[in-house]
């Protein structure tokens, strides 16, 4: 009972101190509004103002046809080059897309031929060069169907192919970015809030002073965890209403309260790394240090970034380990599928176990640097 | 050469009407001062009065605000006069070795030091060798700064500061937390150094005020202002007073004295034996270090006791131990009977403590601090409201209740931390230094309510101090050195026992018997000072002739300084080289475009043959697609794709093989999970794909007919044929790793000396800023290179991707790149103040254009508006360009040639940038 009461006071202590800290405080909000919302609007997977060229062998009505077909703001207005000028154009990186037309391309394909048309990708613009080729096939396609046909009507195929996409009907980016970026905030700042309290409390020699009176280790722990996670816990669940829910216009689908307490689960993993960076690192700097290191781990090995099945076989049991992991996929499952307890429960088990485990292991660490601190 | 000493008309220094502030805070007021040549003069009053401010106006490190300060001759605010007369001053900044550097050895530290001045190589192993002898540190030349004692630091502070044998020799409160022997040592050198050049003038300033009553000239100051100038002698006869600090007190306006009496210290009432603290051979060592060798202490209920001892003495692990902070490492000790163990919480609450540093929160108010307080020792809610009350009564708290902690002055904090360490009525008070960087007036104030405490509650305290005379006033002290106690029992007796007039010479006393048989230590060093001096003084003194030479040397002098830290701080060096290599494998393998073997089920509605035809296609391509069982009802699919089991359902209607053939174009439903957009979107295009192909072979077992009129499309994936991720990742890793880290570590490394205070000997020598700052700059570029190695590497080794175009081209790029990147962290260490924001202004700067606009993830072709002119002067962009060509096209020197150019081309302005916004003095 006064071991719960402790634990009361020394967080609501470190609640009145992070109130003190306007930066601090301003820096929480930004992330968890500003940011959310540059980071969900402004990326996109959709082919935008692609760079395109044609070398035109045909000089035909059709390629003229052609040209016409690629405008912005998908592409830019397509360019005239001679066929020679193809690999260099492509070496400098002005085109990403470079489309030869064969001559006599018009003429064979009138009987009935299947003439070929070289694509030239520069496949090193990964995430744009196969939607952006396929986008060019589908567009070269249809127009020359309609060019033969004399008809904008698109004929019918022999099979027809009805795509459904769940959970996700109009593949709107911002759906799927606007949580991800939650997910990193909560990452970022967690470890940011508590270890930086941590630090700040032994350089000002405060921890020491909590020492000496009747508190053990483990309530002046407690005390950070519970008090940096609800802050974060709360500017999450503000940031989900007021941001993705009202702003972004994202519907969750599943459980609300499912998922706080899947986040609460993760806070407690991310305040116990908190307290183990800033417990091993010896001054602010190296602290920095090391959350560049650690969090840019956590975020992109995550599957928020790229999805997790991409990653290599053994990369995939690795970051059977990372909580993040775990925290995007329940989060896909219960804000777009609708998932329950039934389907998250793995993953809650695995977040807690590690958050539990990473909480001992830096409590004993945490007690220990007390010891030697000087 | 004793007859060369200017007259003593023509003043030193002379200031006009100074004034300086900090925000709103005024540290001097229109401050007017001449200080006589060829004296020891000594600047005396407690912290915060405006001395450190004044002595680094004087040395011209820090920026005249207003008013006028002559020195040697010359207005040191004029940038001319101070480059001249730079190499003539000396200037020890205040903080026990703070201008050092504490991962380098003490020799390194001197030896930076004399490069910095411009000695040549020959002169400077004779030099520093003379200096390290004559102070006593010769034996201790390879060891790190950072773990000599206090004394010692400061000894070689002097040996940096007499290197190059200055006129005017500043020293900051040189003994501040050094040992009585050290400190003694210190002085007699000083006077050695004095005679063998008398001509040199030397200002010094204390707290301590009893040292100044030896020195030429004393100058009291108070509130930024001269309270008085004169001879110590002078000084006491004016004011009526035997020694200097009862003569300062006296010196001070009225309202700052009133309410100040003298301190006295009522006899302990006999009779009572209780023992508040036994302690049994207390021994605690950090690995083979000993901080604490077998201390034996027996203290009794109500007793004031003393420990007295300089800075790293083992006070501090003592207290720890007693306090069950550090578990001992041999002996025991009880408190009032009970043992202390790290842990048990019943002793504690016994104990009120209060630390060294101002150990309450600043961000907490007065009231908020006492009620934490009360609650963590849970003290009933109406208890503790009445004991606050009375405590903030006795303690004079009441005007500043609602303060923020942190902005009281710092008597008052004392004060508050004593309230506090008392609140829960503990028996035993431990207090740690608590009287540092508090004024005379303010100490006795705080000693009042120690003493009341002790005699009329009973308390027992047990205070450290490195004042004697506070040590005067406690019942019994025990005086400590190197982790051993010396001697232990009442202050008079002590002296007695040693026939000393004071008890700092019986401190010192019982030192030299305790080293008597360790190595002599600084005695006897003056005649060597003055033969090393004198030998100088006739070789040729260092020319300006040789400018240039002069210039690049003190620029290597910087290089090899910094290559020294680097190697010595295991977490700076792991992240330079470690966290790339960890970074490169996470980018590598971790961002990655590529979607494949996605897990399907089919849910074939008709089982014809057509059906099993069309499924079979999916089937055959293995790359892309993996089959898992198939689903038997509509839910059973749902709850497959929800619980990310799946992410595709094909699913075939009934009559599909009729209906194909009939050529009415049966329907085939495709669900995929676009929960994730990118994925969803690629798994989309992929059925799309397969069914083309598929539609358009005519031996896929399907009965249709190919279309008329369409083209077949040769897809050329240029650079990356078989259009994996990691073909496009890996290249354009180095660009973002050579960027975030090189910059980042180059804005720390000048920050971190803005941080430590090293910096001064930047401001103080003749250093150049552009030799200050690409002398730095030369080892990071360095380690972007070797960095750059590394990773080219890993690109070969572990992810199997040659460079195909030239590698030196692209070595050369790099350089270029890594000295822009590098230069963009000096530009923000310019305007930073500390280490937590270079890291995070650095990478936040840098991290946005290089991962939007620099074609990482888009091309720069591809980009409009102001993202687009961003990308076209980031320079990422350009080594982007250059990485990807080089390791995916294949391009020649040719066609590198235009990212060199504009990179070499950022170079100059980089430089030009940083070298305008770094200050040459301190703001």
């Amino acid at each position: 009972m006064t071991s719960l009461l402790n634990i009361f006071w020394l967080g609501l202590k470190e609640l009145r101190s992070l109130g003190s800290d306007l930066v601090m405080i301003f820096f929480v909000a930004y992330a968890f509004t500003g940011a959310i919302y540059i980071q969900a609007t402004g990326t996109s997977s959709e082919v935008n103002n692609a760079s395109i060229a044609f070398v035109d062998e045909d000089q035909s009505a059709l390629s003229k046809e052609l040209m016409n077909a690629f405008y912005p703001p998908r592409f830019q207005f397509p360019e005239t080059i001679l066929p020679t000028d193809v690999e260099t154009t492509m070496d400098e990186g002005r085109f990403m897309f470079v489309v030869v037309i064969p001559p006599r391309f018009q003429a064979d394909l009138g009987i009935g031929r299947h003439p070929d048309i070289q694509l030239n990708i520069d496949a090193t613009a990964m995430q744009q060069a196969a939607i952006g080729a396929n986008y060019i096939k589908n567009i070269v396609n249809s127009r020359i169907t309609s060019f033969f046909a004399r008809t904008d009507k698109v004929a019918r195929e022999p099979i027809n192919l009805v795509i459904r996409r769940l959970f996700n009907p109009n593949g709107e980016a911002s759906w799927f970015t606007s949580v991800v970026a939650i997910i990193n905030q909560v990452t970022l700042l967690t470890v940011i809030l508590t270890g930086a309290a941590v630090i700040r409390e032994r350089e000002h020699g405060t921890l020491e002073h909590l020492l000496v009176m009747p508190l053990t280790a483990f309530e002046i722990a407690l005390a950070k965890v519970w008090a940096n996670g609800l802050v974060i816990l709360v500017a999450t669940s503000l940031s989900l209403y007021l941001v993705v829910e009202t702003a972004l216009q994202v519907p969750f689908t599943g459980s609300a309260a499912l998922w706080f307490s899947g986040v609460a689960l993760y806070l407690f993993f991310a305040t116990a790394l908190g307290i183990f960076l800033g417990t091993i690192s010896r001054s602010m700097a190296q602290f920095a240090l090391l959350i560049i290191l650690v969090v840019l781990v956590l975020q992109l090995l995550s599957g928020g970034s790229t999805p997790v099945e991409s990653q290599p076989i053994a990369l995939q049991y690795m970051t059977l380990f990372l909580p993040s992991r775990h925290f995007v996929s329940f989060s896909q499952k219960i804000i777009y599928r609708g998932g329950g307890m039934s389907a998250v429960w793995p993953q809650f088990l695995m977040v807690a176990g590690i958050g539990l485990a990473f909480f001992m292991y830096s409590l004993v660490l945490f007690r220990k640097s007390i010891a030697v601190t000087k | 050469m004793s007859s060369a000493a200017p007259a003593d008309g023509t003043p030193v220094v002379s200031i006009e009407g100074v004034t300086h502030r900090y925000g709103a805070a005024v540290a001097l007021d229109s401050l007017s001062l001449d200080i006589p040549s060829g004296r020891m003069v000594g600047i005396i009053g407690p912290d915060g009065v405006g001395k450190s401010t004044l002595m680094a106006l004087i040395a011209g490190s820090k920026k005249m605000q207003q008013g006028k300060v002559s020195v040697l001759g010359g207005d040191i605010g004029d940038i001319r006069h101070r480059r001249s007369a730079c190499p003539r001053i000396a200037y020890m900044p205040q903080g026990l070795g703070k201008n050092l550097y504490l991962e380098l050895s003490v020799q390194e530290n001197v030896d930076f030091m004399a490069r910095l001045f411009g000695l040549s190589a020959t002169e400077r192993p004779v030099r520093v060798k003379e200096l390290l002898e004559a102070t006593g540190l010769g034996p201790f030349h390879g060891r790190p700064a950072g773990k000599l004692s206090g004394g010692m630091k400061q000894k070689v502070g002097l040996c940096g500061a007499l290197v190059h044998e200055p006129d005017l020799l500043i020293l900051d409160e040189p003994t501040t937390g050094v040992d009585p022997l050290s400190r003694r040592q210190f002085w007699t050198l000083i006077d050695d150094i004095r005679a063998g050049r008398p001509s040199m003038s030397v200002i010094i300033s204390t707290a301590y005020m009893d040292e100044a009553q030896q020195w030429d000239w004393i100058v009291a100051m108070d509130a930024g202002r001269v309270l008085a100038t004169g001879t110590p002698s002078e000084l006491m006869e004016r004011t009526g007073t035997k020694d200097l600090e009862k003569c300062f007190i006296a010196l001070l306006p009225e309202e700052k004295r009133s309410g100040h009496v003298e301190v006295t210290i009522p006899p302990r009432a006999e009779g009572k034996t209780e023992i508040a603290i036994d302690a049994k051979g207390l021994t605690r060592r950090f690995g083979d270090f000993v901080a604490v060798d077998r201390v034996t202490l027996t203290i009794e209920r109500g007793e004031i006791f003393g420990f007295l001892g300089s800075n790293g003495c083992g006070k501090s692990t003592t207290m720890k131990m007693l306090t069950g902070l550090l578990p001992p490492s041999e002996g025991s000790a009880t408190l009032f009977g009970q043992s202390v163990e790290a842990g048990s919480i019943e002793v504690r609450k016994n104990i009120g403590y209060m630390t060294q540093a101002f150990s309450l929160y600043g961000e907490l108010t007065v009231r908020q601090n006492l009620i934490l307080d009360a609650r963590l020792y849970h003290i009933p809610p109406e208890k503790a409201k009445a004991r606050i009350t009375e405590l903030v009564e006795q303690f004079g708290l009441g005007p500043y209740l609602d303060a923020l902690a942190g902005d009281l002055p710092m008597g008052l904090r004392q004060r508050l931390s004593l309230a506090v360490a008392v609140l829960h009525g503990p028996a035993l008070l431990i207090l740690d230094e608590p009287t540092s960087g508090v004024d005379p007036v303010a100490r006795d104030s705080f000693w009042e309510l120690l003493v009341d405490l002790s005699r009329q509650q009973g308390v027992t305290i047990f205070v450290t101090t490195h004042f004697m005379n506070e040590a005067m006033r406690c019942d019994r002290i025990s005086l400590m050195n190197a982790g051993k106690v010396l001697a232990c029992d009442a202050p008079q007796k002590l002296i007695d026992g040693r026939n000393a007039a004071t008890l700092e010479e019986a401190f010192i006393g019982y030192m030299e018997d305790a080293i008597a048989d360790a190595a002599p230590g600084g005695t006897g060093a003056a005649s060597r000072v003055a033969a090393a001096d004198a030998q100088l003084a006739t070789a040729p003194a260092p020319t300006e002739s040789s400018g240039i030479r002069l210039r690049i040397d003190r620029m290597l002098a910087y290089s090899v300084n910094e290559t020294m830290q680097i190697l010595r701080d295991p977490v700076r060096l792991a992240f330079a080289f470690v966290g790339s290599a960890v970074l490169m494998l996470v980018f590598g393998f971790g961002i990655t475009t590529d979607v494949e073997r996605i897990r399907y089920a089919t849910f074939d509605l008709d089982r014809s043959p057509e059906s099993r035809a069309y499924l079979e296609e999916f089937a055959g391509t293995a790359r892309y697609f993996a089959q898992t069982a198939p689903i038997r009802s509509a839910e059973d699919g749902l709850k497959r794709l929800q619980s990310d089991d799946i992410s595709l359902v094909l699913e075939v209607p009934p009559n599909f093989g009729r209906n194909l053939r009939r050529g009415s174009g049966p329907e085939v439903m495709a669900q995929v999970d676009g929960a994730n957009t990118f994925r969803g979107e690629t798994v989309s295009q992929y059925v799309q794909a397969t069914q083309g192909t598929m539609l358009q072979d005519p031996a896929s077992g399907l009965p249709i007919v190919p279309e008329k009129y369409t083209a077949k499309f040769q897809d050329r994936y240029m650079y990356n044929p078989t259009f994996e991720s990691v073909y496009a990742m890996v290249p354009s890793v180095p660009p973002l790793l050579l960027i975030l880290i090189p910059a980042i570590l180059m804005a720390i490394s000048v920050v971190r000396e803005k941080e430590l205070g090293s910096i001064i000997n930047f401001y103080v020598t003749p250093t150049g800023r552009l030799e200050y700052l690409m002398g730095k700059q030369i080892p990071y570029i360095c380690i972007g290179m070797i960095n750059y190695f590394i990773l080219v590497a890993m690109a070969i080794v572990v992810f199997g991707i040659p460079i195909k175009g030239s590698f030196l081209m692209l070595t050369l790029c790099t350089l270029l790149y890594v000295t822009v990147t590098t230069g963009i962290g000096l530009v923000i260490s310019t305007f930073v103040s500390s280490q937590v924001a270079a890291v995070f202004v650095t990478a936040i700067i840098t991290l946005l254009p290089t991962v939007q606009f620099s074609g990482l993830l888009q091309p720069v072709s591809t980009l409009s508006g102001r993202a687009k002119i961003i990308g076209t002067f980031w320079p990422t962009t350009y080594y982007m360009h250059a990485s990807k060509g080089a390791f995916t096209k294949g391009l020649g020197p040719d066609l590198l040639m235009q990212d060199v150019i504009f990179l070499a081309c950022c170079i100059p302005i980089l430089w030009a940038v940083s070298t305008m916004a770094l200050g040459k003095q301190e703001k």
